[in-house]
C-alpha cells in the first residue's frame, strides 16, 4: 500500500464522517432555528439543548418498516434513494477546506491538500453530479406506481433542470475572473483585497477583500437563488408541496429509504452552501491570527472560516424558509426561465466586456 | 494489473448497461441502463486522462439527454405496448447480417493481431492541468466556424421542437 | 501517475465507502426492522380510498420543451466554460466569437418566450 493511497482512504472516511455529523447538526440547527422564529422550543429532550434528536429519529426510522408498494416498479424503486444519496457524498469532495497542509512523516515531508480532491474540471463535476442526482427524483416519483409521486417527481425534476441551467450560467462569470475550472483556484483567485485604477476609489475599496461577491454580486444572487431551487427548499419546495401532493416523489417511501432522501436533502444543501462560499464568498479565505494564537490554529482556522460562511448562508436558507411562503409551480418555471437565465446571460456577457476593457485596453487602441 | 482492472470494471458495466438497454421490456429501465452505459464510459475518459470530455459525457448525456428521453417516455406513458412487429420488410433478417458482418470483422481483428491485446499505449506527456485549456485552445481559434453553426443548429432543435409540440391541432385538454 | 489519479482514487474510495454504508445500515435495518406486509397495507395512498387505474399516466407535454431546452443550454454552458478559462489567450476575437454565439442563442429563447411556450397555462 502506497502513502497516496493510504491518503486517499483517510481522506474518504474523513469526507464521510465529516458529513454525516454535520448533517445531524444541520438538521437539529435548523428545527431550532425555525421554532425560534415561530415563538417555539424545538427539539430539548435528547441529549444537551436537544441536540442528539436527529440521531434519535435515524435510530427510530432504522427501526421501522419498509413498504414496498405492491403496484411499485421493484428494481427502479429500490435504486432511487441510492441515487440521491451517494451524489451529495461526492459533490462535498470537490471544496476546499484549506490550504495545503505540510505533514512529516517517517523523516519525509509530504505536502497534502486540504480538499477531498482538487479536479481540473471542478466546477463541471459539480453540475455533472447534479443534474445525475435528478433522476432520484424522477425515478423515486415514477416507480412507486402512484398519481400523486409520478407528479411531484416530474415536477421536481422540470424544476431542478430549469433551474440548474441558470445555476451554471451564473458561475461562468466566476470562472472569468479565476481563469479556471478548479475550485481551489477559485479561491486562490479571491485572496487578496479590491483595487482600483482611481486613487480616492482606492484607498476605500482596498479594505474590502476581493470575494466575488464584490463584483459579482448579480451572480451571487442568481446562483443563490438557484441553489435554493436546486435543493427543492422553501419557497420553491413545490416537489412535496403537502397541500396538493401530499409529500411528493417520496410519498411511498417509509422507513430508512424514506431517511436516505431526507439525508440527502440536508447533505445537498449544505453542500449547496459551502459551495456558494467557496465561489463568492472567499472559500476558507480569512485572517488567521498568526503569532497571536498557536500555530496549530493556522490550520484549524480556514476551516472554522468556512464553516462560519457556510453556516451563515445555512441560517439564510432556514430564514427564507420561514418567511417566504411557496411560489405556485407557472411562477416558478417563469421565475426560472423569463428572468434567471435572460439575467444571467446579460451579466455573463456584461462582465466578459468589463474584464475584456480591463485586461486588453480599448478595442481601437 | 491496476490499468486492466481500471479498463475491465467499467467495460464490464457498459456491456451490462447495453444489454439492459436492448432486452430490458420496460422503456424506463432501457433509459436507465443506458445512463449506466454512458457514465461508465465518462469513467473510462477519465482513466484516460480525458477529464473534460469525461464530464461533459456526464453532464450533457448523462444528465440532459437522458432526462429529456426520460420525460418523452413518460409523456407517451410507460404502460403502453411494445410494438413487436416489424415496421419495415424484413427488418430482423437486415439486422442480423449488419450484426454478423460487424462480428466477423472484430473477429478478423482479433485473430489477425494473435490476440496481442497491448493495453498499454505509448505513454503520452500530459500537462495534467492542460485538458480544458488545450481544448479552449484549438476550438475557439481553429474551428470557430464549426462553433458559430453549432449555436445555429442548436436554435434549429428549439424552434423544430416549439413547432412539433405546439402546432394548431394541439389538444387543449391533455393530461 | 499516481498524483493524477490521486484524486480520483479518493472519489472513488468515497463511492465505495458510501455505498458501503448505505448497504449496511439498510442490512441492519432489515434485521432489527418488523415486516408483515398484507394487501391493505401495500396499497399506494391516494386520499383513503381505493386507488383508481395503474398511476401511470401520461405527463404533460411541456415538460418535454422544458426538457429540450436545458439540453441546449446545458450544450451551450459546456461550450462557455472553456471559453471563460482560456479568455485571456483569445482576447476581443474570442470575445465577439461568444457574443455571437450566445446572442443566437438568445433569439432562440426570446422565440419561445414569443411562442408563449414558456408560459405554464392550465
Amino acid at each position: 500500500m502506497s502513502i497516496e493511497l493510504i491518503i486517499s482512504l483517510v481522506k474518504a472516511n474523513i469526507v464521510l464522517a465529516v458529513l454525516l455529523t454535520n448533517t445531524i447538526l444541520l438538521i437539529w440547527f435548523e428545527r431550532k432555528v425555525v421554532a425560534g422564529m415561530q415563538s417555539r422550543v424545538g427539539p430539548d429532550r435528547a441529549g444537551p439543548f436537544g441536540i442528539l434528536q436527529t440521531l434519535a429519529d435515524a435510530i427510530k426510522l432504522l427501526l421501522k418498516e419498509q413498504i414496498l408498494p405492491s403496484k411499485a416498479d421493484r428494481a427502479m424503486y429500490l435504486l432511487a434513494p441510492l441515487i440521491a444519496l451517494v451524489p451529495s457524498f461526492l459533490i462535498f469532495m470537490i471544496i476546499p477546506l484549506g490550504p495545503d497542509i505540510t505533514v512529516e512523516w517517517q523523516n519525509a515531508l509530504y505536502t497534502i491538500p486540504l480538499v477531498g480532491a482538487d479536479l481540473n474540471v471542478g466546477v463541471l463535476y459539480f453540475l455533472a453530479l447534479s443534474s445525475i442526482a435528478v433522476y432520484s427524483v424522477v425515478l423515486a416519483g415514477w416507480s412507486s406506481g402512484s398519481k400523486y409521486p409520478l407528479l411531484g417527481g416530474v415536477r421536481a425534476s422540470a424544476q431542478m433542470i430549469s433551474y440548474e441551467a441558470a445555476m451554471g450560467l451564473a458561475l461562468v462569470p466566476v470562472i472569468l475572473y479565476s481563469g479556471s475550472l478548479s475550485l481551489v483556484d477559485i479561491v486562490n483567485s479571491q485572496s487578496g483585497n479590491l483595487s482600483s485604477s482611481i486613487p480616492i476609489l482606492n484607498t476605500i475599496v482596498s479594505f474590502i477583500p476581493k470575494w466575488n461577491i464584490f463584483p459579482q454580486f448579480v451572480a451571487f444572487g442568481i446562483f443563490f437563488i438557484a441553489a435554493v431551487a436546486e435543493v427543492n427548499r422553501a419557497p420553491f419546495d413545490l416537489v412535496e408541496a403537502e397541500q396538493e401532493l401530499v409529500g411528493g416523489f417520496h410519498t411511498e417511501y417509509s422507513g430508512f429509504r424514506f431517511a436516505m432522501f431526507f439525508l440527502a436533502e440536508y447533505i445537498n444543501m449544505f453542500n449547496m452552501c459551502a459551495i456558494t462560499a467557496t465561489f463568492f464568498l472567499g472559500g476558507w479565505l480569512g485572517p488567521t491570527f498568526e503569532g497571536i494564537l498557536p500555530p496549530i490554529f493556522s490550520v484549524i482556522m480556514p476551516i472554522i472560516w468556512l464553516g462560519v460562511k457556510t453556516f451563515l448562508l445555512l441560517f439564510v436558507f432556514v430564514w427564507i424558509r420561514a418567511t417566504l411562503p411557496r411560489l405556485r409551480y407557472d411562477q416558478l418555471m417563469e421565475l426560472g426561465w423569463k428572468r434567471m437565465i435572460p439575467l444571467s446571460l446579460v451579466w455573463l456577457i456584461l462582465s466578459a466586456i468589463v474584464l475584456g476593457l480591463r485586461e486588453f485596453g480599448l478595442p481601437w487602441s | 494489473m491496476v490499468d486492466l482492472i481500471l479498463f475491465f470494471i467499467p467495460s464490464a458495466l457498459i456491456i451490462i448497461g447495453a444489454l439492459i438497454v436492448v432486452f430490458a421490456k420496460n422503456p424506463v429501465h432501457n433509459a436507465m441502463g443506458l445512463v449506466m452505459t454512458l457514465v461508465s464510459i465518462a469513467i473510462i475518459y477519465i482513466t484516460l486522462n480525458a477529464t473534460f470530455v469525461a464530464m461533459v459525457q456526464m453532464l450533457v448525456y448523462a444528465g440532459a439527454v437522458m432526462t429529456l428521453f426520460l420525460f418523452v417516455i413518460m409523456m407517451i406513458g410507460v404502460d403502453k405496448k411494445e410494438q413487436s412487429s416489424e415496421s419495415i420488410k424484413g427488418q430482423t433478417f437486415l439486422v442480423s447480417g449488419v450484426f454478423l458482418i460487424l462480428i466477423s470483422i472484430l473477429g478478423y481483428v482479433a485473430i489477425s493481431s494473435e490476440f496481442k491485446w497491448d493495453l498499454w499505449f505509448e505513454a503520452v506527456e500530459f500537462a495534467v492541468e492542460g485538458t480544458p485549456q488545450l481544448i479552449a485552445g484549438t476550438l475557439f481559434t481553429a474551428w470557430i466556424f464549426p462553433f458559430e453553426i453549432i449555436s445555429i443548429l442548436l436554435i434549429v432543435a428549439t424552434a423544430a421542437a416549439i413547432a412539433l409540440a405546439y402546432d394548431s391541432k394541439r389538444k387543449k385538454n391533455d393530461v | 501517475m499516481i498524483s493524477y489519479f490521486q484524486d480520483y482514487v479518493t472519489i472513488g474510495a468515497v463511492l465505495g465507502f458510501g455505498l458501503f454504508l448505505v448497504v449496511l445500515l439498510l442490512g441492519v435495518a432489515s434485521v432489527l426492522r418488523p415486516n408483515k406486509p398484507y394487501a391493505e397495507k401495500l396499497q399506494t395512498y391516494e386520499c383513503g380510498v381505493d386507488p383508481v387505474g395503474t398511476g401511470w399516466s401520461q405527463t404533460y407535454v411541456r415538460y418535454y420543451i422544458f426538457g429540450l431546452l436545458f439540453v441546449i443550454f446545458d450544450v451551450e454552458a459546456v461550450f462557455i466554460f472553456p471559453w471563460a478559462i482560456n479568455l485571456e489567450k483569445l482576447g476581443y476575437f474570442g470575445l465577439i466569437e461568444m457574443f455571437v454565439f450566445i446572442f443566437i442563442l438568445l433569439i432562440g429563447l426570446i422565440y419561445a418566450i414569443r411562442k408563449d411556450v414558456l408560459k405554464w397555462e392550465s
